[in-house]
């Protein structure tokens, strides 16, 4: 759990961040989100104390993050920044070892927690770790940025617009696998992004900030019914509210009784999916297979909207 | 034709080494360089000593150089050394400003003859380029990786030696490159208060009127200072290539 209470941060006369408060719950997603110049960068460089506040307190599992000097407590906290920063000057598996060999972990320990995650993110140890980061794709590099980030199995992982410099294929794919990622180690991410699609799509909560002040913490579905503010509207999109909201809610949970025609779509897709491939194909309904690959029912153009309507 | 400069290299190499091992095979070549009779090769002293006791010297002052240089590029790059930034320019500028036969004239009363003023002029002379290009390395980090390792939870220590001084390695190498091969040449001038290089020669045969003297003695510095010249260039390709930046 993180809890940030009453945090400012002011360079001389102007306020970067203006007394923000707020809990991150353990093994969530939080996802701050704002424009640029909004203070949400420094608020997550306050967490790990690259930024040191002006006043205000952050507890890490409720100890102060003043209790430890910086770079240990940096070295208990995993942090991704955008276009991943690797040291060019080491190998894939020496930029993983990086927090490790800082901790002073024996050479065994080390090759067997690096070429375990090598193998979590999908990278054969065999033939990348002698690599250097420029002989991979972008989308590789963004891999090994978290591997690093993650090498010490640390419990907090602040994330910095972690896909901003990926194209949008390679970004879905990077978002999808963090997401099962963090189902599978429960590590608590806070992300920082511009993007509000981001923000929805991965964040069990988010923060939207502006001008140095938080201006809504609250889960996704809430964040779109009820926004705080115009500027939390704006930032919404009103044109996207109805297939934002949509894209949070998975197919399985809008699958009305009956058959349906042509081919089926899987439980797990997202209800946005759904809709798109009704309006794009012309069909009323389409028929639901669960993970199994049985049919349970269909989905229809009618359920769906009535779905994307606003929350009373 | 790609091995063409390799194999130039390596015969410019064995020719130097053939020459001051055995200057005698080469007397005919120089024969026509000299005037009424005089010994075409140098005879008071033997060429291979001269060549590696000029070696020695450079090496010694870019040593001194290298040190005192990059600990002032490190001390003005920390946060609480930023201030003698200006200071150390100037003091090194100084260096480069002060003509080496200056500085032998006035080091000569102070520290005697021979090789000792010579070094404390190639010192001074080679320190300009190997801090500037330290401090360009230093000071042109890419920001996100710097970033990264602060965020890893570096300390200020750790960040030097296992980022920052790694980064800066081609272009401070580029600067050591510089300042050998100004040593290399300059050097020679430290015969003049009889230090023991290869500028013998040269005088040597200024004085004497012998053609062959000056030629044999500028043309081992000169193949010298181009094989180091292309030996530094090599290693600082290696460790640009390593980084992925093609130069």
């Amino acid at each position: 759990m993180i809890e940030i209470e009453g945090i400012t941060k002011r360079y001389g006369e102007s306020t970067v961040v203006d007394d923000v408060s707020m809990v991150i719950e353990p093994r969530s997603i939080t996802v701050i989100v704002g424009t640029s110049g909004s203070g949400k960068t420094t608020l997550l460089r306050m967490i790990n104390r690259l930024v040191e506040p002006t006043s205000g307190a952050i507890r890490l599992d409720g100890a102060d993050n003043r209790s430890l000097p910086g770079y240990e407590l940096r070295r208990s906290i995993g942090y991704v920044i955008q276009g991943h920063g690797l040291f060019p000057h080491r190998t894939v598996a020496e930029n993983i070892a990086t927090v490790p060999l800082l901790l002073g972990w024996d050479d065994e320990r080390i090759r067997a927690r690096v070429e375990e995650l090598m193998s979590l993110f999908q990278l054969d140890p065999g033939e990348f770790s002698g690599r250097y980061p420029h002989e991979l794709s972008g989308g590789q590099q963004q891999r090994v940025g978290v591997a690093r980030a993650l090498a010490a199995g640390p419990n907090v992982l602040l994330m910095d617009e972690p896909f901003g410099a990926l194209d949008p294929i390679i970004r879905n794919k990077a978002q999808e696998d963090l997401l099962a990622i963090q189902k599978r180690l429960g590590t608590t991410i806070v992300l920082v992004t511009h993007d509000m699609e981001e923000a929805v799509h991965m964040g069990d909560r988010i923060a939207v900030m502006d001008g140095g002040r938080l201006l809504q913490y609250d889960t996704p579905d809430r964040i779109l019914a009820h926004p705080a503010s115009t500027f939390v509207d704006t930032l919404v999109g009103a044109s996207e509210k109805p297939f934002r909201l949509l894209s949070l809610g998975r197919v399985g949970d809008a699958v009305e009784e009956g058959p349906a025609e042509g081919e089926p779509i899987a439980a797990d897709a997202s209800q946005r999916d759904a809709l798109a491939e009704l309006l794009w194909s012309g069909r009323p309904a389409l028929p639901v297979r669960n993970a199994n690959g049985r049919l349970i029912g269909k989905v229809t153009v009618d359920g769906l909207v009535r779905r994307a309507a606003c929350p009373a | 034709m790609k091995w063409l400069p390799t194999i130039a290299r390596l015969a410019l190499l064995a020719l130097l080494v053939a020459f001051v091992t055995s200057p005698g095979w080469f007397e005919p070549l120089l024969k026509p360089l000299t005037e009424n009779n005089a010994p075409a090769i140098y005879n008071q002293g033997s060429l291979l000593t001269l060549t590696l006791l000029h070696l020695r010297t450079v090496a010694i002052a870019t040593l001194a150089a290298i040190v005192v240089a990059v600990g002032l590029a490190i001390l003005v790059t920390r946060p609480f050394g930023a201030e003698f930034l200006p200071l150390s320019r100037s003091l090194v500028n100084i260096g480069q400003t002060f003509p080496p036969v200056a500085v032998l004239a006035l080091a000569v009363p102070a520290v005697g003859f021979g090789e000792k003023p010579t070094l404390i002029a190639l010192f001074l002379y080679g320190l300009l380029p190997i801090f500037e290009n330290a401090l360009t390395g230093l000071t042109t980090l890419p920001a996100n990786v710097v970033e990264a390792a602060r965020g890893a939870g570096m300390t200020p220590a750790q960040r030097l030696v296992k980022v920052e001084l790694p980064l800066a390695l081609p272009v401070m190498l580029a600067g050591v490159r510089l300042s050998v091969v100004i040593s290399l040449a300059t050097a020679t001038i430290g015969s003049t208060v009889a230090a023991k290089t290869l500028g013998e020669v040269i005088i040597a045969g200024l004085l004497s009127n012998n053609l062959a003297f000056v030629l044999q003695g500028g043309l081992i510095v000169a193949a010298i200072a181009v094989l180091i010249h292309d030996g530094f260039l090599a290693l600082e390709r290696m460790a640009a290539r390593r980084m992925g930046r093609e130069r």
